[in-house]
């Protein structure tokens, strides 16, 4: 791409940006962030990036997007409207010294470092050897296995430490109802979430497979999968689980089980998380389709919120 | 296009520079707004400057390093844990601060 075009994806990205960071109204910063979010996936296209292209707009701008716009209206219902008072002169002075003296710093390491890619190469030659063709996906669930390990413990973490943000008497209920209040655009979200879910799955699931080969992967096809159940629970064609419930206990952790299990039996193979000559494709393509479904359940759960006390449906059964 | 900058700034500097400024301009942003939730915007907007330098200084003349790009999607994943669980605990706080109120105040829950 032409350094024209660079340059404007950049000050468009600092505009948005500098938006979202200091308007007055809450919804306007999200909307710019989301606006933000999906530039910088533009650039990481520019950059050839397309793995992180697609991570970027699904996760960074999409579920962040959702969930700082779900938090905004719920803080609004209790009166809070999320504006800013007005800082202190001193204080916005000196941060501006701290922080342009920062920026300075640091572009001056960043222009030291010449960009280079000496690692492709030497990732490269050793992608035969997995049978699968995407670097990403090799350095993701091979080479570094061990982070992506640990990350779908993360998010599992995360998922427990909202979880325990219940209000006494809470647990183990139900998260807040997404849906729409208002009855004819809860109509028109409960159509297109019937139309959008089975989309969204075979869209997921051929993004699981292309990963190997193709950009795509794990995290990409669990945020389009989150998308498709938290469209469809908005709409009411789904309600969201409660937090009890052994199946969807077992969706959360089978990624992270069955990974941690690959990783513990290549122990017998040499290593923790060896794969066994001849047979890295099919246990990465393993991997990768129990993590899909525990990444996607656990991010729509994370972006629905904690459990809430139960005042309109006393029965205990859920459906999800 | 023929810009003189192009011969002094490769596509990988320029991508690097505007994350450092978009870690400088969520940095103020974090000290300055005062409440939660735009503090929490302004850290995802601090992660994605620490992105944009990690993955464009990898930008080599023919690819882009797969390291890094696998690192970001990671830190990408991570930041959304973050994010999810600051908004509940932001949610959270003023909940409590809600209920501690005199009860004057009958806010109609389960609107949200």
């Amino acid at each position: 791409m032409t350094f024209a075009f660079d340059l404007i994806l950049c000050l468009m990205i600092l505009g948005t940006a500098g938006i979202a960071l200091f308007v007055r109204d809450a919804l306007a910063a999200i909307a710019f962030f989301i606006a933000f979010g999906n530039l910088m996936g533009l650039t990481w296209l520019g950059l050839d990036a397309v793995n992180v292209a697609l991570a970027e707009i699904a996760i960074g701008a999409g579920v962040t997007g959702v969930l700082l716009i779900l938090a905004r209206a719920r803080l609004l219902a209790l009166g809070d409207d999320a504006t800013c008072s007005g800082t202190p002169l001193w204080l916005r002075l000196g941060a501006l010294a701290a922080c342009a003296g920062f920026v300075v710093l640091l572009a001056a390491s960043v222009l030291s470092i010449p960009p280079e890619s000496g690692l492709d190469r030497v990732v490269a030659p050793l992608m035969p050897g997995l049978g699968i063709e995407n670097r990403v996906t090799g350095v993701l669930l091979a080479f570094r296995a061990y982070d992506t390990l640990l990350e779908s413990f993360v998010l599992l973490g995360a998922l427990v430490a909202v979880w325990s943000l219940a209000p006494a008497g809470a647990w183990p209920g139900r998260p807040a109802d997404p849906g729409m209040t208002d009855a004819p655009m809860r109509r028109v979200a409960g159509t297109f979430g019937q139309l959008l879910l089975p989309v969204a799955l075979v869209m997921a699931a051929y993004l699981v497979w292309a990963g190997s080969d193709l950009p795509g992967g794990a995290f990409q096809a669990g945020t389009v999968l989150a998308g498709g159940l938290l469209v469809a629970a908005m709409g009411g064609t789904i309600g969201l689980p409660s937090s009890d419930r052994p199946l969807l206990r077992a969706a959360l952790v089978l990624g992270p089980a069955v990974f941690l299990a690959i990783g513990l039996a290549g122990i017998a193979a040499g290593g923790l998380l060896v794969y066994p000559e001849g047979m890295a494709k099919a246990l990465i393509v393993i991997i990768e389709y129990t993590l899909f479904l525990s990444i996607g359940v656990t991010l729509a759960l994370l972006v629905a919120g904690p459990p809430v006390p139960d005042a309109s449906h006393p029965n205990p059964e859920g459906k999800g | 296009m023929d810009l003189p900058l192009s011969d002094i700034l490769s596509a990988g500097h320029l991508y690097a520079l505007t994350g450092a400024v978009l870690v400088g301009l969520g940095l103020y942003a974090f000290i300055t707004q005062r409440h939660p939730l735009r503090q929490l915007l302004a850290v995802n907007v601090v992660g994605a400057g620490i992105f944009l330098i990690l993955g464009s200084l990898g930008r080599g003349p023919d690819a882009t390093d797969p390291f890094p790009q696998a690192l970001v999607i990671t830190g990408i994943v991570v930041a959304v844990a973050l994010t999810a669980f600051g908004a509940a605990m932001i949610v959270r706080q003023a909940e409590t601060r809600a209920a501690a109120k005199p009860a004057a105040d009958d806010n109609a829950r389960g609107a949200s």
